[in-house]
Parts: structure tokens; sequence; C-alpha cells
């Protein structure tokens, strides 16, 4: 299994699962964001209580669900990176951050345009939006830690440990509008019965399609990684000819 | 060969020494407090001396204030043993480093954040602070200062040796002290309303064995990268 | 529902086409940094490559 793993690694390799993977994902999240599109515009009927306004949930919460996946997925391939000292886990870890981070940063703005019309205020500081301020500032970090250092492996191995950090902060962020008296709203989409299911398909394909999209933009920064990280000069130039 | 001294001794001499050096140089080590005291006064000048309006934002303000007096002293944590090599023997030498990471940050906590639990009284009382009040104050500081020191001596070990890196320690601890800075300037403003604030000072009791437990790895495995 | 009903959304039109609006283009952003960052680290590989040959 590990001879699978160091042979995905190498440039030529890995480039030619990116040649195959970086398409499949983009078309397959074209798609799936479409049909997600057009069922949450289009086709969902308004809310009973919040009308045509409530239509941002189809671009909000995808963007918060993904800001937490990629950060655990970040986490994760930090955690992988430090014990087994993979070099593409730690690559993992520096693409994913700063899709993750512009995750964050949309999920907090759609809910801060939500919020206006709908609870009158664009910010308030209760425990979910805070929680959710706080991972963006953990990515932010995350990203200024990486910079300040020039070798690369120390790069990633400090960087590494502080992505383990802050995962505390995930069950946080999850269970907020469970632990505390929240304005926002409590979990609808992932609560079975707790929607109909004309607005909950566009939702799933919105958020498959935007995970989709994460896989796909990873793999285009991936390859880039890889790249950095390799040492073998008769891999790179094998590469760089393309 | 001598038998190798036990950890406790070991971590009394660690704990000692980080002392002894902060009192050589007290004049560094009372700078958190000059700056408590500082920011202290602006806000009644800044805002409106009238007592009321004080009130309502001194728990606030205090615990800002205290937060970013801390992070000023969070800088020396390590950087000065990191200098002369200190550091180095300290990973080198054997002994398990979450541990002594544990006295390292204690005596960091002693020079710092000590001195700010104990001025706080009479910075509280200047910002119209009723003295019903005080006892949690200092109490909800003691907690929060200590979970600073926890968690800043884990952003100051990864910032080992990066050049200027003083920005940067403060926007690590940031983000993963702020429920302690939520849950403490409630606790605070709660007393100053003459209210119970048990609820938050046992979250912030909460977090402060959370990151005793915690932060020791995350230093000590910090460390070890960072000296390599 | 015709073209203008559907552009108003209900008199919401200034919040949720915003929204959506900055969300695709934060979409778009990441496509086009990504890609610049794979160029910048062949690059910088290119550069590695040759300082590597011009100095043995």
């Amino acid at each position: 299994m590990w001879t699978w793993f160091h042979k995905l690694a190498s440039p030529p390799h890995f480039y030619r699962i990116a040649g195959l993977t970086i398409p499949a994902f983009s078309w397959a999240a074209g798609l799936l964001v479409a049909a997600g599109l057009y069922g949450g515009l289009v086709l969902a009927p308004p809310d009973y209580q919040q009308g045509e306004g409530f239509r941002i949930f189809y671009v909000h919460v995808p963007s918060a669900i993904l800001s937490m996946f990629v950060y655990a997925t970040m986490a994760i391939a930090a955690a992988i990176g430090l014990i087994w000292r993979m070099k593409l886990a730690h690559a993992v870890a520096a693409a994913s951050a700063p899709i993750g981070a512009w995750f964050t940063a949309c999920a907090l703005a759609t809910g801060s345009i939500w919020g206006k019309p709908m609870w009158g205020t664009w910010w308030v500081g209760d425990a979910r939006l805070t929680s959710e301020l706080i991972l963006l500032f953990l990515y932010l970090g995350y990203l200024g830690l990486r910079s300040s250092f020039d070798d690369l492996q120390r790069a990633d191995r400090a960087s590494a440990v502080l992505a383990v950090i802050g995962i505390v902060n995930l069950p946080v962020i999850h269970y907020s509008v469970v632990w505390w008296n929240s304005i926002h709203q409590g979990s609808t989409l992932l609560t079975p019965g707790a929607m109909p299911i004309a607005m909950k398909w566009p939702a799933l394909c919105m958020l498959a399609g935007f995970a989709l999209f994460y896989g796909a933009v990873l793999f285009v920064r991936l390859r880039g990684e890889v790249v950095r990280r390799e040492r073998s000069a008769a891999w790179l130039r094998e590469v760089l000819v393309k | 060969m001598t038998a190798r001294p036990g950890l406790w001794r070991v971590g009394m001499a660690v704990y000692a020494r980080d002392l002894r050096l902060a009192f050589r140089r007290w004049e560094q080590a009372v700078q958190p407090v000059v700056f408590l005291l500082m920011v202290a006064t602006l806000f009644p000048l800044a805002l409106s001396p009238e007592a009321a309006q004080l009130r309502g934002v001194a728990a606030g303000v205090l615990w800002v204030a205290a937060l970013l007096a801390s992070l000023l002293a969070l800088e020396f944590l390590f950087r000065a043993d990191h200098e002369d090599g200190s550091l180095e023997q300290l990973v080198l030498s054997g002994h398990p480093l979450g541990w002594l990471s544990i006295f390292k940050v204690l005596a960091h906590w002693t020079i710092s954040g000590l001195p700010l639990v104990l001025v706080s009284p009479v910075v509280a009382t200047s910002l119209a602070v009723p003295a019903s009040a005080l006892a949690v104050v200092m109490l909800s500081l003691l907690l929060g200062t200590g979970v600073l020191s926890f968690v800043g001596g884990a952003a100051a070990a990864l910032t080992l040796g990066v050049k200027r890196g003083g920005v940067l320690v403060s926007v690590l601890t940031l983000p993963l002290v702020m429920p302690a800075l939520i849950f403490g300037a409630q606790a605070a403003d709660l007393a100053i309303m003459g209210e119970s604030a048990r609820g938050p000072l046992l979250l912030l009791l909460a977090l402060l064995v959370l990151s005793v437990s915690l932060a020791p790895l995350a230093i000590a495995a910090a460390l070890r990268i960072g000296v390599e | 529902m015709n073209i203008a009903e559907f552009l108003a959304m209900g008199g919401y039109a200034a919040y949720v086409w915003p929204a959506y609006g900055l969300v695709f283009a934060v979409l778009a952003l990441n496509v086009w940094a990504a890609r610049r960052s794979h160029e910048r680290a062949l690059e910088e590989a290119r550069r590695r490559l040759m300082q590597e040959e011009s100095g043995r």
C-alpha cells in the first residue's frame, strides 16, 4: 500500500492522475451546480416566512459546510504528514488552506447579507457566527505561519501543528446552535424531515457541486505543490518538458 | 555517571531559572503591567469619566487590555533561550518535553500573567467597577491569563526563529483564546451587574483545563520542529 | 413567473443577487488562483533546475 502512495506522490504519476480527476470533477461540479441553481432559484417554492430572500440559503449553506469540511481535510492531512512524514499529505494541507479560507469568507459574507433583511442586523456576536469567524482567522493564521518560513519542510511541519490544534473549533461551530441560544437557526439540511424535498434536493446538489469544485481546484493546486516538494531533478525535468 | 535528576527537580530548576532571569531584566518584565495601566487610563479619557458609562464597558476593556498586555509578553517566552542555545539543550536533554514546557509556561505566567491579576483591582476600580465585583473580576483574569499563557506558548513555540514573528504570534493566539475572552468578559460583566457569574467561570475553568492538557503536546511538537 | 419577477426576487433582489454574485466571483477567483499557483511552481522549478545545472 505504501508503494502505491509513494508512486502517487511522484510528479509524472501524479500529473497523470490529476489529468483525469481535474476534468472529471470539474464537469461533475458544473452540472451539479447548474442543477442546484435551477432547482433553487426557479423550481423551489419561496419560503413561508422569508419569501424569495430565503434563496440565499442555496449558496450560504454549501459554503459554510465546505468551510468546515475543507478544514477537517486540511487538519487530517496535516496530522498524516506529521506522523508519517508524507510530503503528499503536507501538500494536500497547503493546497486546501486558501480554498477553505475563501469558502469561510463566503459563508460569513452571505450570512451577513442574509441577516440584514431577515434579522435586521449585519452581525451579531453569537456562538455560531463568532466560531465561524474564528475559523477564518485560523485559516489566515495558518497561511501566515506558512509564508513566514523560508524552508518548505519546516513550514509544512509547523503549520501542520497549528492546523491540528485548530480542529477543536469545528465541533464548536457545529454544535454551537445546540449548546447556546443562538440567533442562527438550528440544523435543517441534515435533519430528516426538517425541510421539504423541493428545497432539499437543490441544496444537496449545490453542496455536492461545491465539494467536487473543491476537489478539482485542490488537484490543480496539488500539481504545483508536488512539484515544489520534489527533490529529484530527473522527475522534474520529465514534468517540465510537457 | 550521576543518576538522572527527577522530572520535578528539573522542572523546578527551569521554573526558578526563568524567574531569576526575568528579575534581572525587571524593566522588561514589568512592561505588560505598565501597558495595562496605561490602556486603562486611556478609556475614561476617550469615552467619558461618567461612572455609569465606564461600568458598562469595564469588563470588556479590562479583559481586552489584559489580553493585549499578555500578548506583548509572549514573545519573550522562548526567544532568549532559543538565541543562546539553552532551548536546544532542553529539547535534547531527554526529559519529557511536554512536562518541561508546563514549567516554562508557568514561569512565564508568574512573570506576566500573575502581576496583571494582582494589579487588576486597581485598574477595575478606576473603571468604576463596584468593590463587590472585584473578586470575580480577579478570578476571571486568573483563569484567563492562564489560558492565554498556555495557548500563547504554543503559538510562540510555532513561530520560533521566525524573523519579526511578533505580530504573527498574536494572530495565531487570538482566534484560539477568543472563547476564553468571551466567557471571561461575560463573567466579569455579570459580577459588575450584581449577578452570579458561576456559569461562565466554570466554562473558563474548563478552557483552562483543556489548554493545560493539550497545549504542552503542541508546544513539545513545535519546539522539536523549531530546534531542528 | 416572468423574467422581471424572477429578477426582483420578491423585493429581496438587492440581497439575493449580490450574495450569489459574490460566491461565484470567489469560485472563479479560486480557479484562476489555483492555475497561477501551479504555473509559479513550474517556473520556480525550472529556475532551480537551471541553477543546479549551471552550478555543476
